[in-house]
């Protein structure tokens, strides 16, 4: 696999693409936002903030799936675990995301809650334990909605249900927008996604934002292309979505994972942390398989009036890119990733945890 | 049946348990000390100071590819002595089994905890069984205490480590951990990778003999090596640069890391040591220690600097870089 990997991880071409990001001129500052957790945290382990010139900004934008998740979704998943003794499938990553109650404090209050690596895993426990309830805590975005599909309509056992907290990123790319205070030249483009989903979406974007966009992967030297082709896209005033990921990304996509996520799933509104409810931003199961949501089947409801973090918490504005986390009073202070205050605390793909773990050195 | 799996009756202190550590961990661990299973062995003197350290082993799974709990709790207690600056010579050995745990697997551990102490040249000599009920334990936990003599010289007199030493890793880092985190996240191996679980005393004493007697030694266990490059900042005072080029790691480890997505410096390694030396006994510590086995991969890392006073600076491989923290919690399988 590494042998595979290893052009991606070439110094050389790595140098070669920096010298051609820092011969460009462009006439004043640019700010270019990803939105992908995975690229947050390849940039911070790779220090390729490091390399770039100081007139470009890489912002983080709200791309981890973990923390872009409110608290009322955490919570119901706690109830269920707590009041209705089901096992709770989980993400690794959610375990320990603050809420009134964490899923830590659920597991160490005697519930039963078990860290999976996908929906399969899931399934599987709900097939070995036919005597109990199992609850898969379905959440990420068109990367992993496609794989919960592919559980669903594969027909689970009946005690297997879906607390469903999946999230679609271009509706939440348009709500960005309307921030009034989020001033972008350009979007980096989250590779994992768009091999699902293709471009389509994206050149709509592009030119209904009047903004460039380029596809990357999470190897440094995809993301120094990804940076270098965007940045000279923006310099030279060009509007167009390049991709710079061509070997696992195709323009259509994957109509496979598109068709199934689209015969299980239908788009919903759903809230966001830190951009509020977005229309079309969620994902409900179509009526043929509504027997397999969890909050149904328990009559657990979502408290919409939970806080939606810790007081001082700046989770939300940090997701959005309005704030560094850096900028936050409770960043290396109150909040580490020991002891975390808010979601982009814990998981490895949170923006807050990434900056904590990988604090680059600048050289010059 | 019962005599195929460890009964509560093999912790009651009557016949089943006499039978259990006559049958099994004496012919196992059988020496002068240990045979006459009186209450506490009796040591001789080395006629200077002593080393003394316990340890804990509670491994999942018991066995693993390059090792098992047995092994494991042998050679760790072994290499906290050497890394002491001791020579490892005497270990009492406790083990606390769970009812219902396969006799079969509690005899390859044994055997393999036998073998260990062989290896490294240790006697088990004094230990304790006890049985807990079923879903009170996990199996096998072993805890135990070893001892063993200073080696006159060290820890040195004359310094700690400073500006201008050289960092030494001696082999492949991360590796136990990976096997470990493969077996637990369901990852199953088509390769050769195994843990570098091992006795580091031939490491340890390659150095002494090249004269090239450590400033700092260390085996990174727990927390990885990341974490002990942080200990060796603060104790230092100084920064520790670490070139990310130089670091051996293995394409397994590599592999097995991003596909869970955790940080192999954060992996633990259960048969490396870290060495600060001077920078002019470099070379001759590397050159000790590529003749040996143990210690083919070793390589220079990186070195201190009087800069940012205790914390440890990665360069990347590309020109980039960023301090490295300890592991901050427990290590969770990401979600995509």
């Amino acid at each position: 696999m590494s042998d595979v990997l290893e052009p991606f991880r070439d110094p050389g071409r790595l140098r070669g693409l920096t010298h051609r990001l820092c011969n460009l001129t462009p006439s004043k500052p640019i700010a270019f936002m990803h939105v992908c957790g995975t690229h947050e945290n390849a940039i911070g382990r790779f220090g390729i903030r490091s390399l770039v010139p100081r007139w470009l900004r890489v912002i983080a934008g709200p791309g981890c799936p973990v923390c872009v998740c409110p608290p009322a979704e955490i919570d119901a998943a706690a109830r269920l675990s707590l009041d209705h003794g089901v096992i709770l499938a989980t993400f690794g990553d959610m375990v320990r995301v603050p809420g009134r109650i964490s899923l830590a404090e659920a597991r160490a209050r005697g519930a039963d809650v078990r860290v999976v690596r996908g929906v399969h895993d899931a399934v599987r426990l709900a097939e070995r334990h036919p005597d109990r309830q199992v609850v898969m805590f379905a959440v990420g975005f068109e990367t992993t909605a496609c794989t919960t599909a592919a559980a669903v309509a594969a027909r689970p056992p009946d005690n297997f249900t879906l607390l469903l907290a999946h999230r679609l990123i271009p509706p939440a790319l348009h709500a960005l927008m309307e921030l009034p205070d989020l001033r972008l030249d350009g979007f980096l483009l989250p590779g994992h996604a768009t091999t699902v989903t293709g471009t389509a979406d994206y050149e709509a974007f592009a030119a209904a934002t009047n903004l460039p966009a380029a596809v990357a992967g999470f190897e440094p030297v995809d993301i120094l292309l990804g940076l270098e082709r965007l940045a000279t896209l923006a310099v030279h005033g060009r509007v167009e979505v390049t991709n710079a990921y061509a070997r696992a990304v195709r323009p259509a996509g994957n109509p496979r994972a598109i068709g199934i996520t689209d015969k299980v799933f239908e788009p919903t509104d759903a809230p966001w942390r830190g951009l509020g409810v977005i229309p079309g931003s969620g994902l409900s199961l179509r009526e043929p398989y509504r027997q397999l949501d969890a909050l149904d089947r328990f009559g657990v409801t979502l408290d919409p009036d939970l806080p939606e973090s810790f007081p001082g918490c700046e989770c939300g504005r940090v997701m959005v890119g309005l704030v560094e986390p850096e900028d936050c009073p409770l960043f290396d202070n109150a909040c580490t990733p020991s002891s975390p205050r808010g979601g982009c605390m814990v998981s490895l793909e949170g923006t807050c945890h990434s900056r904590f773990v990988y604090r680059e050195v600048r050289n010059d | 049946m019962t005599d195929n799996v460890i009964t509560l009756g093999h912790g009651s202190g009557g016949l089943l348990t006499h039978e259990l550590v006559r049958d099994l961990f004496v012919r196992a661990f059988s020496n002068p000390l240990l045979d006459p299973l009186d209450d506490g062995a009796i040591l001789p003197s080395p006629g200077g100071p002593l080393a003394l350290t316990t340890d804990a082993f509670v491994v999942s799974p018991l066995e693993f590819l390059g090792g098992d709990i047995g092994s494991l709790a042998i050679n760790g207690t072994v290499n906290d002595l050497a890394v002491s600056g001791a020579r490892p010579q005497h270990i009492a050995l406790a083990a606390i089994l769970e009812e219902g745990l396969d006799r079969a697997l509690l005899e390859r551990v044994v055997l393999s905890a036998a073998e260990a102490a062989r290896g490294a040249g240790v006697l088990v000599v004094t230990g304790d069984t006890k049985v807990v009920e079923r879903g009170k334990g996990d199996g096998v936990y072993l805890t135990t205490t070893g001892v063993g003599a200073m080696r006159p010289g060290f820890p040195r007199s004359d310094r700690g480590p400073g500006p201008g030493d050289v960092v030494l890793v001696s082999g492949p880092v991360g590796d136990h951990g990976a096997v470990i985190l493969a077996a637990r996240s369901g990852v199953e191996l088509q390769t050769t990778l195994a843990s570098d679980c091992g006795p580091v005393t031939d490491l340890v004493e390659a150095l002494f003999e090249a004269d090239a007697v450590p400033l700092f030694l260390r085996d990174p266990t727990r927390g990885g090596l990341a974490t002990l490059l942080c200990d060796l900042a603060e104790a230092g005072g100084c920064e520790v640069a670490v070139s990310e080029a130089d670091l051996p790691l293995r394409t397994e480890t590599s592999a097995i890391c991003d596909i869970v997505g955790v940080d192999p410096l954060h992996l633990a390694c259960e048969g490396c040591v870290v060495a600060v030396v001077e920078a002019d006994r470099a070379n001759q510590a590397l050159d000790a220690w590529r003749v040996l086995e143990s210690g083919a991969g070793a390589q220079a890392i990186g070195e201190l600097r009087s800069a940012g006073r205790g914390r440890v600076v990665l360069h990347t491989r590309y020109g980039g870089a960023r301090t490295l923290l300890r592991p901050t919690a427990e290590l969770l399988p990401r979600i995509c």
